[in-house]
C-alpha cells in the first residue's frame, strides 16, 4: 500500500507539473523572442518596456516570495532595489564601474540590510510588519535625499552602464535586455526551487499553521529571516538592473509608493503563484504606459481600477485564467 | 524508582483575577498513560498548554526527562520528543495529508536549510510518514488535502502528526472529541497499542475510554489536583464522585 | 544654541506632536475597532485643508470656512466609508492596503485635477495674526500656540468622550473585542460609521488648522501618513493614550533632531562632516525610535489587548 500511494503520488504531481512548467515556458519564451518581434515592427520602444518590466519582475517575484509564500507582507520591499540601484550609483561616481564589483556589492548591501531590519521586523507580526517594514522603507529613502555628493533629492547619473571584466558587453540596448532576462530567468527558478525545497516547505506551512509548525519543532523566525534576506538580495539584483538600465539612480526608487506598486504588481498578477509576479509587472507597467500616454490623469483611472482588482478578481490575472481554462479547456 | 518522564511543581497560573491553574503538582512515569479529567473550566485545555509551551506558567516549574524546561518555547520542547495533539484539530488544511506528517517527521530529520531538492519527493521523509498513517489507519488518503478529510480524519492526522514526531512524551488533548462511536473505539483500540511503548498524558471527557486507557488518573477541579490514584480508586473517591463523576457515570 | 531657541523648538515640536495626533488618533481608533488598515487617511487631512482653501474663497470668514470644511469633509469620509471600505472590512489585511492604495492614487490626483498642481495658501485668522515674544525677544507666531491649544483641548475632550460616554465604552469595548460587542446586541455597523466619522473629522481638523502655515498642495496627506503611522505603531493600534504619548514623542524627536543634529554631532566630530552627516541622522530618527520600541515591546507601548 505505502508503494501504490507513492506511485499514486508521483502521478498527480506530474500533472500539476506540467502545468506549472508550461505558463511560464510561454512566459519566457514570448520575452525571448520580443527583440526579434520589436526589430520586425520597428518598435524599438517595446524593448525599453520590456526591459523594465522584468527589471520590476525580478523585485516582484521576490516579493511574492515573501508575501505569497511566506505570508509577510513587506511594505518597505522598494528599499533593496534602491540600494542595489545606489550601489550602481555611488560606485560609477567613485569611478568603480565594473559589475563584477558593483552587482555583488548591491546584493550584499541589500542581504545585511534586509538582516539588520529583519531581525527588528520579523519580532512583530501582522499590521506591525507592515509598518515597520515601511518605516524602514522611508529611512532609506531619506537617506538617499540627504547625499548630497551623490545628488541627493535630484539623484545622479550613471556614467556608464555596468562594464563585465572591463569589456563594454552591456551597452547595446539589445545585450541588455538578455543579460536582464537571465537574471529574472536565474530568479524564477531560484524561487521555484526554494518554494519546493524542505526550507520553502517549512515556510508554507507557517503561513498555514504557525502553532502547529512551533509545536512540531520548527522556529519559524529563523527561515522568515532567511527568506526576507534572499529576497531582499533578489530586489539588490533588481536595483542593480535598474540603475543600469535608465543610466539613473534617484531617491524615487524607494518611495514607499514604489513599494506600495511593487505589491499592487503581485496581487494583479496572483498572489502566491510566481508566475503572477512577472504576469502582474508587465500587466501594471504596460497599462501605467498606456493609459499615461493616452489620458492627461491616468490616475484617476489607474487607482479605481486596482481598487475594482483586489476587490472582484481574486486571484489576479493567474486565478482569472485558471478559472477560464477550468471552465472552457476541459472540453 | 525510576525517573518521571513529566514532572509538574506546583503550576500556576491566572488571566487577571481567575485562576487557572492552583498549585499543579504531578507525575507522570515512562510507559504510563496518565489520565487527566475534570468538568469544562477546571483547566485541563491551559494545563496542558503550558505543559507543551505555548502558555507560560506564572508559577512552577516544568520538568522533562529530567531537564527544567519551564522556560524553553515550544519549538525546543517538540524537539526534546515532547509532542501533541490539539484539542480543535491544528493539521495544515492545504497541503495533503502526507506532507503534514512528513513535515513533522522533517523536523528531527537533519537541516531544513536546504534550499535546493524536492522536499516533496524524500523518501526519507515519506516512509515514516506513511508507517505513523498506517498506524492511525489513513493511511488510503495520504494524497488528500487535509482540509477536505471528515472530521474524524482530521483527528486521525492529529495524532499521526503527534507519533511521526517519535515522541518521549506524548499529551492528547481531547483526541475523542466530536467523533463517533466507531471512530472513537478505533482510537482506544490504537491508544492500547501503544500504550507501554509511548508515555501519553491524556485530557478525556469520555469516561468509557478514560478507564479503558488508564493507568493513573489525575482529576483536575477548578485548578487544583484534587488526587491522583489508580481508576479504581478514583472512581470510588467520594469527592471525585460529588464534584465530577456523579454527572458522568449513569 | 541658546535656550530661547530650543524653546521654539520644543513649542514647534509640541506643535507637530499635537496635529499627528489629531490624524493618529482617528487612525488607531479605526484601526482598533474595525481591524481596518486606512492608508488613505492621509487623504481626508489633505481634504480637509483644501475645503477650509475653498469655503474661506466663497465666504471671507475663517470660521465659517472650518466650520463648512469639516463637515463637507465628514460627509465626504462617510460617503467613502459606505461606498468602498464597507467591503473591505472582512477582506485581509493585504487587500485593504492594496485597496486604499489604489484610492490614494485616484484621490491625489483628482485633488490635482480639481485644485491644480500650485499650493495653495490660506490666510491666517485677524484674531490670531502676529507673534509673541518668547524668552530673549524671539518672536513665536500666535497661530501656533493656537494649533497647540485647540490639538490639547480635542485631546482632553476625546479622552472624556472615551473614557465617561457610553459610545465612549462601546469603543473601547469594540478596540478590545469587536466580535464580543457585536454579540453583545450592538449594532456594530453604526459604531463603525461613528468611530470611521469621528475619525475623519479630526484629521481633516488638523487639516484646516495647519493649512495657514503652510503650502496647501496634493502631496500633504502623503508625507504626515507615514509619520502618523509610526506614532500608531509606537503607541500601540487601539490606544489612544498610546498615540497620544507618541504622537508627542515623535514630534519632539523629529523637530529637535532636525534642528540640533548638527550641533550635537558637532561635539564629537569636525563641522563639516556633521553637517554632512546631520540631516541625514535627523532624517532617520524617528525610524530608528520606532524600531527600537518594537524590539522592546512588539506591541508597542499601550497594547490594546484581546486582539
Amino acid at each position: 500500500m505505502t508503494g501504490a500511494a507513492l506511485v499514486a503520488a508521483n502521478g498527480a504531481r506530474t500533472l500539476r507539473a506540467r502545468r506549472d512548467t508550461v505558463l511560464p515556458a510561454l512566459i519566457f519564451l514570448a520575452f525571448a523572442l520580443l527583440p526579434v518581434f520589436a526589430a520586425l515592427t520597428a518598435e524599438e520602444y517595446l524593448l525599453d518596456s520590456a526591459t523594465r518590466i522584468m527589471v520590476f519582475a525580478v523585485a516582484a517575484v521576490a516579493l511574492d516570495l515573501l508575501v505569497g509564500y511566506c505570508g509577510l507582507i513587506s511594505f518597505g520591499h522598494a528599499a533593496f532595489i534602491g540600494l542595489g540601484a545606489y550601489a550602481v550609483g555611488i560606485l560609477s561616481a567613485e569611478g568603480i564601474g565594473d559589475a563584477l564589483v558593483a552587482l555583488p556589492v548591491a546584493i550584499v548591501v541589500s542581504m545585511l540590510f534586509a538582516w539588520i531590519t529583519g531581525i527588528v521586523c520579523l519580532r512583530t507580526k501582522g499590521v506591525y510588519f507592515i509598518m515597520i517594514t515601511l518605516a524602514f522603507g522611508q529611512m532609506v529613502y531619506f537617506v538617499a535625499t540627504s547625499l548630497a555628493p551623490y545628488g541627493g533629492d535630484n539623484g545622479l547619473t550613471v556614467a556608464a552602464r555596468s562594464t563585465i571584466a572591463g569589456f563594454a558587453l552591456l551597452k547595446s540596448d539589445r545585450a541588455f535586455y538578455y543579460f536582464t532576462l537571465l537574471c529574472l530567468a536565474a530568479t524564477y527558478l531560484l524561487c521555484r526551487a526554494l518554494i519546493a525545497s524542505r526550507f520553502g516547505r517549512v515556510l508554507r506551512g507557517a503561513r498555514e499553521n504557525a502553532t502547529r509548525m512551533a509545536t512540531i519543532g520548527f522556529t519559524i523566525r529563523r527561515f522568515q529571516l532567511v527568506a526576507y534576506v534572499i529576497a531582499g538580495g533578489l530586489g539588490g539584483l533588481s536595483g542593480f538592473l535598474l540603475g543600469n538600465s535608465t543610466e539613473f539612480v534617484s531617491p524615487e526608487y524607494m518611495s514607499w509608493q514604489r513599494s506600495g506598486e511593487l505589491i499592487v504588481m503581485v496581487i494583479l498578477g496572483g498572489v502566491g503563484t510566481l508566475d503572477g509576479a512577472i504576469v502582474g509587472s508587465a500587466a501594471y507597467l504596460f497599462a501605467e504606459e498606456w493609459l499615461s500616454s493616452t489620458f492627461e490623469s491616468w490616475q484617476v483611472i489607474f487607482g479605481p481600477l486596482i481598487v475594482l482588482v483586489v476587490l472582484f478578481a481574486r486571484g489576479g490575472l493567474i486565478g482569472l485564467t485558471t478559472q477560464l481554462w477550468r471552465r472552457f479547456g476541459h472540453a | 524508582m525510576p525517573e518521571p518522564v513529566l514532572r509538574l511543581e506546583g503550576l500556576r497560573k491566572s488571566f487577571g483575577s481567575l485562576v487557572v491553574t492552583d498549585d499543579v503538582t504531578l507525575d507522570v512515569m515512562p510507559g504510563e498513560m496518565h489520565a487527566i479529567i475534570g468538568p469544562n473550566g477546571a483547566g485541563k485545555t491551559t494545563l496542558i498548554n503550558q505543559i507543551s509551551g505555548l502558555i507560560p506558567p506564572d508559577d512552577g516549574r516544568i520538568l522533562f526527562a529530567g531537564a527544567d524546561v519551564t522556560a524553553l518555547p515550544p519549538e525546543a520542547r517538540a524537539l526534546r520528543g515532547l509532542s501533541r495533539s490539539f484539542q480543535i484539530t491544528s493539521i495544515l488544511p492545504g497541503f495533503s495529508v502526507l506532507e503534514n506528517v512528513a513535515l513533522a517527521v522533517q523536523a528531527r530529520d537533519g537541516s531544513s536549510l536546504r534550499f535546493i531538492g524536492r522536499a516533496a519527493d524524500e523518501t526519507a521523509l515519506n516512509l515514516p510518514a506513511m508507517v505513523a498513517l498506517e498506524q492511525t489507519g489513513i493511511a488510503d488518503r495520504a494524497q488528500v488535502r487535509a482540509g477536505e478529510l471528515s472530521h474524524g480524519e482530521k483527528r486521525a492526522l492529529e495524532l499521526a502528526i503527534a507519533l511521526a514526531m517519535q515522541p518521549t512524551l506524548l499529551l492528547l488533548d481531547e483526541p475523542m472529541a466530536g467523533i463517533g462511536r466507531e471512530e472513537t473505539e478505533r482510537q482506544v483500540e490504537l491508544l492500547l497499542r501503544l500504550k507501554g511503548e509511548v508515555t501519553m498524558v491524556l485530557v478525556e471527557h469520555d469516561m468509557a475510554a478514560v478507564f479503558a486507557l488508564a493507568d493513573r488518573i489525575s482529576v483536575l477541579i477548578r485548578g487544583h489536583v484534587l488526587i491522583t490514584d489508580l481508576p479504581e480508586v478514583v472512581r470510588a473517591d467520594p469527592q471525585v464522585v460529588t464534584a465530577y463523576l456523579g454527572e458522568q457515570m449513569e | 544654541m541658546s535656550g530661547t531657541l530650543f524653546l521654539v523648538q520644543v513649542l514647534n515640536g509640541l506643535q507637530l506632536g499635537v496635529l499627528l495626533f489629531l490624524i493618529a488618533a482617528g487612525l488607531t481608533l479605526v484601526f482598533g475597532v474595525m481591524d481596518f488598515i486606512n492608508l488613505a487617511h492621509g487623504v481626508q487631512y489633505m481634504l480637509g485643508a483644501y475645503l477650509a482653501v475653498a469655503f474661506y474663497g466663497l465666504f471671507g470668514n475663517f470660521l465659517v470656512a472650518l466650520v463648512l470644511a469639516l463637515l463637507a469633509a465628514l460627509a465626504f469620509g462617510l460617503l467613502l466609508e459606505f461606498l468602498v471600505f464597507r467591503l473591505l472590512y472582512e477582506r485581509d489585511h493585504l487587500d485593504q492596503v492594496i485597496a486604499t492604495f489604489g484610492i490614494i492614487l485616484f484621490l491625489n490626483h483628482a485633488v490635482r485635477v480639481i485644485w491644480g498642481a500650485a499650493p495653495l495658501t490660506l490666510p491666517v485668522p485677524d484674531a490670531f495674526t502676529g507673534s509673541v515674544v518668547i524668552g530673549n525677544g524671539l518672536l513665536y507666531p500666535v497661530w501656533r500656540l493656537v494649533i497647540i491649544a485647540s490639538g490639547l483641548a480635542v485631546a482632553a475632550g476625546l479622552y472624556l468622550l472615551v473614557s465617561f460616554t457610553r459610545i465612549g465604552m462601546l469603543v473601547r469595548a469594540g478596540a478590545t473585542n469587536a466580535r464580543m460587542v457585536s454579540a453583545l446586541g450592538v449594532d456594530i455597523k453604526r459604531l463603525f460609521m461613528i468611530v470611521f466619522g469621528f475619525g475623519t473629522m479630526l484629521a481633516g481638523f488638523a487639516g484646516i488648522m495647519i493649512a495657514p502655515i503652510i503650502s496647501v498642495d496634493p502631496g500633504m496627506g502623503t508625507n504626515i501618513l507615514i509619520l502618523a503611522f509610526v506614532v500608531i505603531v509606537i503607541g500601540g493600534i487601539g490606544s489612544i493614550r498610546g498615540a497620544f504619548l507618541a504622537a508627542l514623542l515623535i514630534g519632539l524627536v523629529d523637530t529637535l533632531g532636525r534642528s540640533f543634529s548638527v550641533d550635537i554631532l558637532r561635539l564629537v566630530m569636525g563641522p563639516s562632516p556633521a553637517r554632512m552627516v546631520g540631516p541625514a541622522i535627523a532624517s532617520m530618527l524617528i525610524y530608528v525610535l520606532m524600531a527600537v520600541v518594537l524590539y522592546v515591546r512588539p506591541t508597542g507601548l499601550f497594547p490594546v489587548r484581546g486582539r
